[in-house]
């Protein structure tokens, strides 16, 4: 084992990340690997971040009293909980990571259409970070991630205008990101390299950066807007000064019900990837799946009044918001049936990345139904702001996304990093997550159902069974997180080499070398069979 | 940009040009008590100055068709935006006040 660490450097052959060292090599670096590792690790860190404010907001609810911390203080740690969580975890976390690295091997690409705005997006990223990190050790924010007015534009004594500043920052970076993908997936394909023959990641992918160029520039505005009130009173969302709250919300949700999108599509991507991979076999419905997909980020648009059926929106608005909302599950729909139908006599093998993609598929299912308990508006009034939003809000987003994510990097980990990570710790761990996570936040459904409200730090007794369990499972969750850190760092150093393609895999990034080279691939490759083509591939059917 | 140097100087200075004695006649415009023309003569001068600075100063009367797609669903989000707001903002006073709650809002608050 050690003698193969010891090796020298100039017997290993070129890749991107041995071809140059030091730390200019990567701060100045337009490569678009090297710039999805800076953002793994940028995001690594918020991640950890979100996750100590989730761990103290659990700990203060394991008891009904509000005895660890007081209400200004826990309405900081949630609100920091979810800015950190939203805007520099889960938009960022697949698209500038796997997206980033994968997007351009997947389409025979040597780099990103503008690698150098790819780098200025991830500096804007950092700016932004800083802001907001900044902005906790003055004293943090208590507004809640929504900044909804008056509150925040009037009578919040906390940090609002820098956090808002934060935000609007980091949109930028989402900006530049989508629009890189954009430009790359219609002008960068390599020959072949049709659009019915796209992975279907790189179509998820098209689809959040649809959603990123439309939707992002709408909450900046809105944020300035805030901003605007906030520091010289120009009367737009308070009502004290001739302003509307429910505009902010209208314009706020505009962005983040679709921003929501931003945060599963790319993971549903994933989740294509590997089901077909671990199933041997080609995508049902491949157009269905894609078009699904854009379908999504277009009536994604259309759907944001459900955040509002009881501020005082217009009862007929309510109406049809309910109506589409019910409408964009039918695509998200389509998605989970043909993985399903995917798996379907396939030759299925359980490893890591294949049991987070059960993961994700089973807690989507279960976050996307609900969400259609709380579109249904009579059932809305009832749960409005009780912990069943927030236990579907996190289905959603951790049982999917943070699912997805996993999963993802466990299954690109051995084409980004060239080694392998154990096998063995990697199901377990994927094991520990899922228990983990259900503990966590199943028992918030029935809170929610019976009436605890969010966004309290102290609650009645009654509610106290469910709170213990939820905060239990959140340690269990933690370790859960906590092992593949540990082992995927061990990787890097005692992990077994891997090979250019460990899994068998079909798709143009698994043709070239682990790790791959800068330009990602020796010749210029050309795409010479369908997508998927997993029936016509002899060596990988029999891998298994 | 070698490549987007097709549109002459001149067009460039009538443009501004247009755009400054667009910005004036809002100015004038605004001066007279029009009554619902008001917000209507307003938005028409500001759409084509917008159109003005689209299609010439960021050239996408030049732009091949998948630009101008984007461009196009900007647009057609903006009008998302608007309409759906508006569909809130015109039809949140329909309550049918007399016939079903005699007293008024006031009356749902006190139970
Ligand atoms: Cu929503």
């Amino acid at each position: 084992m050690s003698t193969a660490i010891e090796t020298p450097r100039s017997t290993e052959t070129l890749n991107y990340l041995n071809t140059k060292y030091g730390w200019k090599s990567w701060l100045f670096t337009t490569d678009h690997k090297r710039i999805a590792i800076l953002y793994l690790i940028s995001i690594s860190f918020f991640f950890l971040l979100g996750g100590i404010f989730a761990m103290l907001v659990r700990l203060e609810l394991a008891t009904p009293a509000g005895d660890l911390f007081n209400s200004d203080t826990y309405n900081k740690l949630f609100t920091m909980h979810g800015i950190v969580m939203i805007f520099f975890f889960l938009i960022p976390s697949i698209p500038a990571t796997l997206g980033n690295f994968l997007i351009p091997m997947m389409i025979g690409a040597k780099d990103l259409a503008f690698p150098r705005i790819n780098l200025l997006s991830w500096y804007i990223y950092i700016v932004a970070g800083l802001i907001a990190v900044g902005t906790m050790a003055y004293g943090g924010v208590d507004t809640g991630w929504t900044f909804y007015p008056p509150f925040s534009s009037t009578y919040s004594r906390t940090y609002v205008v820098a956090a808002a500043i934060a935000v609007f920052v980091s949109g930028f970076s989402s900006i530049l990101t989508g629009l890189n993908f954009i430009v790359t997936i219609h002008k960068m394909r390599a020959p072949g390299m049709t659009f019915d023959r796209l992975p279907l990641f790189v179509w998820a992918h098209y689809a959040t950066s649809l959603i990123q160029l439309l939707g992002t520039p709408v909450v900046a505005i809105t944020i300035a807007l805030l901003g605007l009130e906030r520091i010289f009173h120009v009367g737009i969302f308070d009502p004290a000064i001739g302003g509307d709250p429910i505009l902010f919300q209208h314009l706020f949700w505009f962005y983040s019900h679709p921003a929501v999108y931003i945060m599963i599509l790319p993971g549903m991507g994933v989740i294509n990837e590997i089901v077909a991979c671990f199933s041997r076999k080609r995508p049902f419905g491949y157009p269905f799946i894609a078009g699904s997909s854009i379908g999504i980020a277009v009536l994604g648009f259309l759907v944001w009044g459900h955040h509002m059926f009881v501020t005082g929106q217009s009862m007929y608005a309510s109406l049809v918001f309910s109506l589409l909302s019910m409408a964009v599950a039918v695509p998200s729909a389509i998605k989970v049936f043909n993985w399903t139908a995917t798996m379907y006599k396939g030759s299925i093998r359980f490893e890591t990345p294949m049991l987070y993609a059960f993961g994700f598929i089973g807690l989507f299912t279960i976050g996307g139904l609900t969400g259609l308990f709380l579109a249904t508006l009579a059932t809305n009034v009832h749960l409005t702001d009780t912990y069943f939003v927030v236990a579907h809000f996190h289905y959603v987003m951790v049982g999917g996304m943070v699912l997805g994510y996993l999963g993802g990097l466990h299954f690109w980990w051995p084409k980004i990093t060239g080694r392998m990570y154990p096998e063995f710790w990697g199901k377990l761990s994927a094991l520990i997550v899922f228990v983990g996570f259900n503990f966590t936040f199943f028992p918030q459904f029935l809170a929610g159902y019976a009436g605890m409200p969010r966004r309290y730090h102290a609650y009645a007794p009654e509610y106290q069974v469910f709170n213990v369990m939820s905060t239990a499972g959140a340690s269990v969750l933690g370790i859960g997180f906590t092992l593949p850190l540990i082992y995927l760092i061990w990787s890097l150093f005692y992990g077994p080499k891997a090979p250019a393609n460990p899994w068998g895999a079909k798709g143009l990034e698994w043709e070239t070398s682990s790790p791959p080279p800068t330009y990602n691939f020796d010749t210029p490759p050309v795409m010479n069979e369908e997508a998927y083509n997993y029936s016509g591939d002899d060596t990988g059917v029999h891998v298994g | 940009m070698t490549s987007h140097q097709v549109v002459p100087i001149k067009v460039y200075v009538a443009v501004w040009a247009a755009l400054s004695i667009l910005t004036m006649t809002t100015w004038q415009v605004a001066l007279i008590d029009l009554g619902p023309f008001n917000i209507i003569a307003a938005i028409t001068i500001a759409v084509v100055k917008m159109l003005l600075v689209v299609t010439i100063f960021m050239h996408v009367r030049q732009a091949d068709s998948l630009t101008r797609l984007y461009v196009g669903a900007g647009f057609l989000w903006l009008v998302i935006l608007l309409g759906i707001l508006l569909c809130d903002y015109l039809s949140r006073s329909w309550i049918p006040g007399g016939q079903f709650w005699p007293s008024g809002p006031a009356m749902i608050v006190g139970g």
